[in-house]
Formats: structure tokens, C-alpha cells, sequence
């Protein structure tokens, strides 16, 4: 636990010596601000929701998670750090841990410095906070799924730009596996039981759930098997590749 | 308990290349055990199993009595490992990452404050805490990949190239460094420096191929020469035949080489059979028969040569 939450607050740090954490959450709060007023048409419905504000989360995330999970691998391997940390006294899973914690923190400051939009919805009107507090939760762990995702991929390359790429199409994946766009291609010639499977998968299924209030243990099951697979995935990934 | 490092039987192969290949080995606390050998010959593979970075393929790394392999945590707390190139954090500062390092090794408070102090003071980096290692010279980058090394005070410290790169006062000021730990524990340096076996290792180890050709100290190695203990002599080049023929008849002379004749001065050499101190008879002979020499001096050899010899025939390392 101890090392753990050690290495999380070195990576946390990092994250923070350089200008892309800057940019990353400038970038966020003005995106989530521009889809939420222009795209979402968040005035014009008239309502005191964030549903328009939440909407477009899995579609940021899709791209700005995999650029903050980009560099957790891979630049250890291409700095050769990864020598370096794999030598100290901890574990491989402790360290894919305590990356994982870092990224998560910084994505829960992404979200907390949207919360002024949170604070205007009240002022203006009388939202359903628990449904926007849901949102925020689901929010959240849909971000973590996507930064162990990219994590995984990070791992699986010395090249920034790959990880990132692999990893956005990966969970645009996880996204869109959802959408009848996808469906529509298996639905002739896959059994009924394994097109829902493959729905099931989708982030945005679950995300969409949560959005309209319907906080299902099953989508917080999902959500966090999601996480456990694909931390596990990071680990193997890690203790293959580090020497190569 | 003072062999603090036992390799046994190391191998580890990439693909269908044997990278290592039964690499066996003891090193005792007070060794400073220096491992040489041509790029690719598995210098900084078998370091990297012995600091439980990459698992070996069969044999085993033993370090303060824990396998490496099977209780990884509890060996690496007792290692301290710089990799080739002493990779460490850019965007940190020295400051931040000793303390970094401090925290996972387990150091807190007063502990982590003196082990920083004493690392730092040891290191030299005090005047360059503040400021990112991105920043730093590849000396002090190299400082502070060894303090890294050296912070929680281990039994066993395994340096993969540590003066690679430094200036000469950098260089000496490690070396002397490595030579004030070595009483309390068992250390392997690899270098491709052959000049550094001498100053600070207590023994070397020419690995080529994956295999170990030669264990000795530096004076071992050298007797491995064929010019070891041979003598050579500058003379005057009308002497030069006549002390030929004087040496050549003295028993204890294998043979003989002019290494140069010039107009007026000339150099012989006289091998030894069996690498035998022959200088009193070749003072005596000479002497005896009148030769007059301007100089005279035994040969030890250089590592340079014995490496090359080693590392270039195939039956130079037989055994060591």
C-alpha cells in the first residue's frame, strides 16, 4: 500500500513538472464547457440538468485519457527508467497500481474543476443532484476504464504516439460497441446472446445508464471488472516487455 | 555468511541467441569484483539477473542468502543496482528523487534525512540538488545515478558501467568512492575501462560469449601473457648481436626479440620459460660478457593485451 501510493505521488509529480498537465486540464474544462453550451445546446432546452454536459464525456475521454496514459509506460521503457524501477524493492502490480492512482487523481482534478458548471446549473435552477453526483461517479470510473486501457497499451511500446493512437482506438472501441452502427454489422450472422455481449462491453451503454439517473450495481460491477482485467493486463504486459 | 553473491548456472537466452551461458560466480563481502569483456558478451545481462531485472532462464542469482528470483522484494532490498546509463527520473530534481527513492526503500524521517546527507555528501550533487537531472551534465547525471544506488546503504551493490562518460577527476573521484565502500560489501563493476581493474577491483572477471574466460586478479590475468615477466633492454645497436647471442644461450631465456634496431641504439627482448623472474640473470650475463645497457625493465603487460588475447582466440580461456 505504502509504495503504492509512494510511486503514485512521484508520477503525480511528474504530471505536474510538466506543461501537458496544464494543457490537458485547460483543454478538458474549455471542451467540456464548448460541447456543453455550443453542441449540447445547453441553454436553449430550457431544463436544469447536465445531461448536455455529460453527454459528450465518453467522446472527450476517448481522446484526452489515452494522451495522459500515453507516456506512464512507455517512457520508462524508453528512458530506461524502467531498469530503475523494476529493481526496487516492490512489485510489478504495485507499480502498475500506483501509476493507475496517479492518472486517476489527475483525472478526478479534471473533473472537479468542471464543477463551476455544477454550481451555475444550481444557481439557475433546481437540478436533481444525485442524478448529477451519479453522473460525475460514473464520469469518473468511465475515465479510469479508459486510463487502464491506455495504460495496457502504453506498456506495450516505447513510442508515445503509438500508445496513444492504439489506445484511443481501443477504447473508441469499448465506445462504440454499443452503437447500433456496430451492432447492425453482427446482427445477420452472430447469435442474439453474443451481440448483447458485445453491447454490454460498450462504455457508453453503461455511461448512458448512469447519466439518466439509473445507477445500476451492475454498472458499477462493469466498470470496475473492466478496470481489474485490464490492470492485470497491464501487469503481464509490464513484466514481459520491460527488458525488451 | 560472507559470500554475499552466488550466481549458479546462469543462463538466459533472447530468441536463439545465448546471451548468457552458465555464468557461476562468488563474490564475498569485501570483493570489488570487476567484469570485463567485449560489448555483447553478456556483461550487462548477467548484472541485470543478478539485480533481479530479468529472470533467468535456469541457474539461479543468490543474493544475502534470498534467490533473487523467488524473493525478489526481499534480495532487491539488499542491492543496490545502477543500470547501463544510469537512467533516472529527467523532470526531477536530485532533491526529489533521492527523497523518492528514500520512500521506497522504506527510509523515513531522521533516517531518510541522514541516509540523503551522507549519499549526497559522498556524491558530490549538493550543488545541484534544485535543479532538474535533465539539466545536469552527464557527470552529475551519472552521481546521481550512483547516489541512487548507494542511498539505503546495501550489502551489494551492482554498478553497470558507473565511470562511462565521466572527466578524469570524475572518474577517480567514483573509483575512490567504490574503493572506501569496499570493506562492507560485495560489489560488481562492469567496465570496458581495463586500467579501472587495477585501480579499483579486487578481482576480474573476462566474460565473453555469455561464458566466463578468465577469474583472477589483475595480476593473474597478466600472467596469462606470453611477455609476462620477460625483460626488455635499449642497447647500443653494435652490442645488439652479441648480447643476442649471450641471452640465447642462458638457460632460463626461451628466446629472444629485437623489438627495434636503430642506427645507434636497439631493443631486445628476452622471453622467460615458464614466466620466471629471469631479470638477475640477464643483469649477470650481460654484464659478465660486457654488454653495456642503457635500460632494463620486466614486463608486466597490460590488461589491454590480455583481453584482446582472451577474447579473440578461441582456446585463449579455456580455464581460468
Amino acid at each position: 500500500m505504502r509504495n503504492i501510493w509512494t510511486i503514485a505521488k512521484r508520477e503525480l509529480r511528474s504530471y505536474f513538472g510538466t506543461p501537458i498537465a496544464y494543457v490537458f486540464l485547460a483543454i478538458f474544462a474549455a471542451l467540456t464547457g464548448v460541447f456543453a453550451f455550443f453542441i449540447g445546446t445547453f441553454f436553449d432546452r430550457g431544463e436544469a440538468n447536465l445531461q448536455p454536459f455529460f453527454e459528450y464525456h465518453p467522446w472527450l475521454f476517448l481522446l484526452l485519457v489515452p494522451a495522459i496514459a500515453m507516456r506512464l509506460w512507455s517512457e520508462e521503457r524508453r528512458s530506461g527508467t524502467i531498469e530503475l524501477l523494476m529493481t526496487l524493492p516492490i512489485t510489478a502490480g504495485q507499480a502498475v497500481l500506483g501509476k493507475f492512482v496517479a492518472g486517476a487523481i489527475f483525472l478526478a482534478i479534471a473533473l472537479i474543476l468542471t464543477m463551476p458548471i455544477w454550481i451555475s446549473v444550481n444557481i439557475l435552477g433546481d437540478p436533481d443532484n444525485g442524478v448529477i453526483t451519479a453522473s460525475y461517479v460514473g464520469s469518473f470510473l468511465m475515465s479510469c476504464v479508459f486510463l487502464a486501457i491506455g495504460s495496457t497499451i502504453s506498456a506495450l511500446t516505447k513510442n508515445q504516439v503509438i500508445a496513444f493512437v492504439v489506445a484511443a482506438s481501443v477504447c473508441f472501441m469499448f465506445v462504440l460497441s454499443g452503437t447500433q452502427v456496430v451492432l447492425n454489422v453482427f446482427h445477420d450472422w452472430l447469435p442474439e446472446f453474443l451481440i448483447s455481449a458485445i453491447s454490454s462491453l460498450s462504455v457508453l451503454n453503461h455511461f448512458e445508464n448512469v447519466t439518466r439517473g439509473v445507477f445500476d450495481a451492475t454498472d458499477i460491477v462493469f466498470y470496475l471488472s473492466m478496470m481489474a482485467f485490464w490492470l492485470f493486463a497491464n501487469t503481464v504486459a509490464v513484466r514481459m516487455k520491460k527488458a525488451s | 555468511m560472507d559470500e554475499l553473491i552466488i550466481l549458479d548456472g546462469l543462463t538466459k537466452r533472447f530468441g536463439s541467441l545465448t546471451a548468457v551461458d552458465g555464468i557461476s560466480l562468488t563474490v564475498e563481502k569485501g570483493e570489488v569484483v570487476g567484469f570485463l569483456g567485449p560489448n555483447g558478451a553478456g556483461k550487462s545481462t548477467t548484472m541485470k539477473m543478478a539485480a533481479g531485472f530479468l529472470e533467468p532462464d535456469s541457474g539461479t542469482a543468490e543474493v544475502c542468502a534470498y534467490d533473487v528470483a523467488q524473493h525478489p522484494r526481499r534480495a532487491k532490498a539488499h542491492i543496490g543496482y545502477m543500470p547501463e546509463g544510469a537512467p533516472c527520473y529527467g523532470e526531477m530534481t536530485p532533491l526529489a528523487f533521492l527523497r523518492f527513492i528514500a520512500e521506497v526503500r522504506g527510509l523515513k524521517g531522521s533516517a531518510r534525512r541522514e541516509a540523503i546527507i551522507r549519499t549526497v555528501d559522498a556524491t558530490q550533487l549538493r550543488g545541484v540538488l534544485h535543479q532538474s537531472i535533465d539539466t545536469l551534465s552527464k557527470g552529475f547525471k551519472r552521481r546521481v545515478g550512483l547516489a541512487q544506488a548507494i542511498l539505503h546503504d546495501p550489502d551489494v551493490l551492482i554498478l553497470d558501467e558507473p565511470t562511462d562518460g565521466l572527466d578524469p577527476n570524475q572518474k577517480h573521484h567514483v573509483r575512490s568512492l567504490i574503493k572506501s565502500m569496499a570493506k562492507e560489501k560485495a560489489i560488481i563493476v562492469s567496465t570496458h575501462i581495463l586500467e579501472e581493474v587495477d585501480a579499483v577491483c579486487t578481482r576480474a572477471i573476462v566474460i565473453d560469449k555469455g561464458k566466463i574466460v578468465a577469474d583472477g586478479t589483475s595480476r593473474e590475468l597478466k600472467h596469462r601473457l606470453d611477455y609476462n615477466n620477460a625483460v626488455a633492454i635499449r642497447l647500443n645497436s653494435e652490442d645488439l648481436d652479441r648480447a643476442r647471442a649471450v641471452l640465447d644461450a642462458l638457460p632460463s631465456v626461451g628466446k629472444t626479440q629485437i623489438l627495434s634496431r636503430g642506427k645507434n641504439k636497439s631493443r631486445l627482448r628476452a622471453m622467460t620459460v615458464g614466466r620466471r623472474q629471469i631479470t638477475a640473470d640477464v643483469i649477470d650475463a650481460l654484464r659478465s660478457n660486457g654488454v653495456q645497457t642503457d635500460e632494463l625493465f620486466v614486463e608486466q603487460g597490460n590488461l589491454d593485451d590480455v583481453f584482446r588475447q582472451i577474447t579473440t582466440s578461441d582456446t585463449g580461456g579455456a580455464n581460468a
